[in-house]
């Protein structure tokens, strides 16, 4: 069986590349939470957090030196929050020029989905004129060594930075989303936004801060991706299609599913990647998603629009 | 602090900006963007500021924002002066009468006519490069919008995979012309091929569309953009079915006739494949404007504006979507066919997942639902970037980034696009008064079956 020789060699990169999905996830399943809308500028969200970091860290780091104890630390540090500030002001932006003006005309769907493309359209290329169209590395922050093995798996310091980073934001949210004022807004407007604002929750308001949440999450992943393999005009593209199929498997709208789902995506497509050839590793998502929709089509734990928890 | 019955109650006096400052401040960052967006110079990967300083630091920028300027101060005065009011009072009589004529039938026959005639002659007497262009740009991408306006316009999905089926399309033309690295062993003609295409497109629509439609409309749009990328990674990996990133193997034939003691063939000249694409595009407009008002058209027109009443007045409504879903990727597959032919040699890189997009951008430019009006936006679209190339006023790399701007501010400012069909117009309005809904994303009402 191909999976039991190197079932702890991939499951150990599926854990990391589960969490950046997991953070991706949550954009969209905010989103749609309170809007019932398919941000598809999320994965833009998300280059730029990439290229915000990128930018940061190389006007920090001297080329060719590789900076150790504190220094990386705090270089890791500072192109998290660049990516993720960065990240939230871009889906600020989105949510207020594109989203905001067919909101007060109660456009159909339809409408939303094609500017939602549009602008994911527009910002990468953008992206792409301004910033080259070649692959950039980011540069070392750390030196990549192995921490630990678990099972004859070696377990480097990146993914434990990814990993460590990811379930600590995740957490966050978590907290954000079910003790705090701002998520009880959130969970009123999911639930429903009229009753919510009859009962006094500025909906714009609540809708620009669920968007900011997303966005910072969003940038953030996209830094931590662009350490993990390269920062790319088109760097979103695949992981915000991946993202969404792990916000369906776990249940559109539900956070914590959306955790799950990310979670359990970037494991299954580690792991198939022992089975068959890495070309073909891009299929697996797609593949979840429709198995997903024709079998449970609610997800793992199920959507919960009313509540976005 | 005020005092309101004894108690100090804050009052928050609200500071509001002058709406107008607000607007002259839109303009100015409008101004900006433009002038980034036609900076003709290219980013690199190691000097990022490279475009920003071509950009910003010369002195083009003031004239972008002198000229943002000049269009607030003339909105203004169009504003305070209420020109817009005064114009449509004018008017009125004049539109009224234009609309009755423009609703004879008599006048539609006729523009119709003037139409084919204007096809038929006028590249006859252009140049050998646009003629180029309007067959392998304006009339492969106006036979694609025309179905895509299926999908879109009429049904009220959102398919952002439909260049997969055409993709489809060209390389089971490949196939069937022996051009792969796999054969069947025959070879048959192009126009063959046509209804094998469409079959082909039709039973992947359905297979696709089966699993997604059951449920919300709007997962199509994401399952349809992982589907292209499927079909693409297929097409790459694939390399001893379908040759690779290095394309087909040998060229695909072209068409020929060879029947009944006629002989034609077409070659790479390109007006006789002008006339072969107006054919097909003459028969598929017909053949769809026959469904438009036939009970399928009226079955998307319920579901589209209310898909609960519809299902509950016996519409099958999964039914029609998967039909209309199915339909555009036959058409799609269609021109495949004749695109494959039409240039004898694809790869991979001739179907990338912008070019949905792009489709779709036709489609809402033109004004979905009506197909004058994707035909004209379709047309324009596709001719004009390809003036601007030969002008070198854009670079190629830039007219996806245009094309998501055309898509989002069409959205904002008129969603309905350039030559509205009446009836969708209608919904729209409707749609901001909530009345109908103006779309098929919503669950299925039958529910799963």
């Amino acid at each position: 069986m191909c999976l039991s020789q190197h079932f702890w060699q991939f499951l150990i990169p599926g854990i990391t590349l589960g969490c950046l999905y997991a953070l991706i996830a949550i954009g969209y399943t905010l989103v749609y939470g309170v809007l019932q809308l398919i941000n598809f500028a999320h994965s833009e969200v998300f280059m730029t957090g990439g290229f915000a970091g990128l930018f940061l860290v190389q006007a920090l780091v001297t080329t060719g030196v590789t900076p150790h104890g504190t220094e990386s630390v705090l270089y890791v540090v500072l192109g998290i929050c660049c990516g993720a500030i960065f990240g939230g002001i871009v889906a600020f932006l989105l949510e207020r020029v594109a989203y905001r003006p067919l909101r007060r005309r109660n456009a159909p769907r339809l409408i939303y989905l094609i500017t939602a493309i549009g602008a994911s359209l527009f910002l990468f290329n953008l992206a792409g004129k301004l910033f080259g169209r070649d692959k950039v590395n980011v540069p070392e922050l750390y030196t990549n060594g192995v921490v630990f093995t678990v099972f004859g798996a070696q377990v480097r310091v990146q993914q434990i930075i990814i990993v460590c980073t990811a379930l600590g934001m995740m957490l966050m949210l978590d907290a954000v989303v079910n003790r705090t004022k701002l998520g009880a807004g959130i969970r009123a407007v999911a639930q429903d936004s009229q009753t919510a604002s009859l009962m006094g929750v500025n909906i714009n308001r609540v809708i620009s801060q669920t968007f900011v949440i997303g966005g910072l999450l969003g940038g953030a992943a996209g830094f931590l991706f662009g350490t993990y393999l390269n920062v790319h005009y088109q760097m979103g593209f695949l992981p915000g299609i991946k993202a969404f199929a792990a916000a369906v498997l776990g249940g559109i709208g539900n956070i914590r599913g959306a955790m799950i789902g990310g979670l359990l995506l970037g494991i299954v497509e580690s792991l198939s990647q022992s089975c068959m050839s890495s070309q073909w590793i891009d299929v697996v998502a797609f593949v979840v998603l429709i198995l997903v929709l024709m079998f449970r089509p609610t997800g793992i734990l199920g959507q919960r629009l009313g509540r976005a928890a | 602090m005020s005092q309101v019955g004894g108690l100090p109650v804050r009052v928050k006096r609200s500071r509001k900006v002058d709406p107008r400052l607000v607007r002259l401040f839109g303009w100015l960052v409008l101004g900006a963007l433009l002038r980034l967006m036609t900076v003709t110079t290219e980013g690199t990967a190691t000097d990022h500021t490279l475009v920003l300083d071509a950009a910003f630091k010369s002195t083009a920028l003031i004239w972008w924002l002198l000229g943002a300027v000049a269009v607030w101060a003339l909105t203004e005065l169009w504003r305070a002066r209420k020109v817009g009011s005064l114009v449509s009072d004018r008017t009125a009589g004049a539109r009224k009468q234009w609309r009755t004529v423009s609703d004879r039938k008599l006048t539609r026959q006729l523009a119709v006519l003037a139409l084919v005639l204007a096809a038929l002659i006028i590249p006859n007497l252009m140049s050998e490069f646009y003629q180029r262009v309007l067959v392998d740009q304006v009339a492969v991408f106006v036979l694609l919008a025309v179905g895509l306006n299926v999908v879109v316009g009429w049904s009220g999905l959102l398919d952002l995979g439909y260049i997969a089926f055409f993709a489809i399309g060209a390389y089971t033309t490949a196939y069937f012309t022996g051009s792969l690295p796999v054969t069947p062993g025959f070879r048959l003609n192009p126009f063959v091929i046509l209804p094998i295409a469409v079959i082909v497109c039709l039973i992947a629509g359905l297979l696709l569309g089966a699993p997604t439609l059951r449920l919300r409309g709007d997962y199509l749009a994401i399952v349809t953009l992982g589907f292209h990328e499927i079909v693409q990674l297929f097409l790459v990996n694939k390399n001893n079915w379908t040759g690779g990133n290095q394309g087909v193997s040998k060229p695909i034939p072209h068409f020929s006739i060879n029947i009944f003691g006629i002989h034609y063939q077409w070659t790479l000249d390109s007006m006789p494949y002008w006339y072969l694409f107006m054919g097909m595009l003459a028969i598929v407009v017909f053949l769809f404007a026959r469904l438009e008002h036939s009970k399928v058209g009226r079955s998307w027109t319920a579901i589209r504006e209310d898909e609960v009443a519809a299902a509950a007045s016996g519409v099958p409504t999964v039914k029609y979507k998967l039909m209309a879903f199915s339909i555009g990727a036959s058409t799609s597959g269609l021109a495949g066919v004749l695109y494959g032919s039409r240039l004898g040699y694809i790869n991979p890189a001739s179907f990338p997942v912008v070019l949905s997009i792009t489709v779709l951008s036709y489609v809402i430019f033109g004004g979905m639902g009506a197909i004058i009006g994707v035909i004209a936006g379709a047309a324009l679209l596709t001719f004009l970037p390809a003036v601007f190339q030969e002008q070198n006023l854009v670079r190629q790399e830039d007219i996806p980034m245009w094309i998501g701007a055309i898509l989002v501010v069409m959205m904002l400012f008129r969603p309905q696009g350039l030559i509205p069909s009446r009836r969708r117009r209608r919904e729209l309005r409707l749609a901001q008064q909530g009345i109908a809904d103006a779309d098929a994303m919503s669950e299925a009402p039958e529910g799963r079956q």
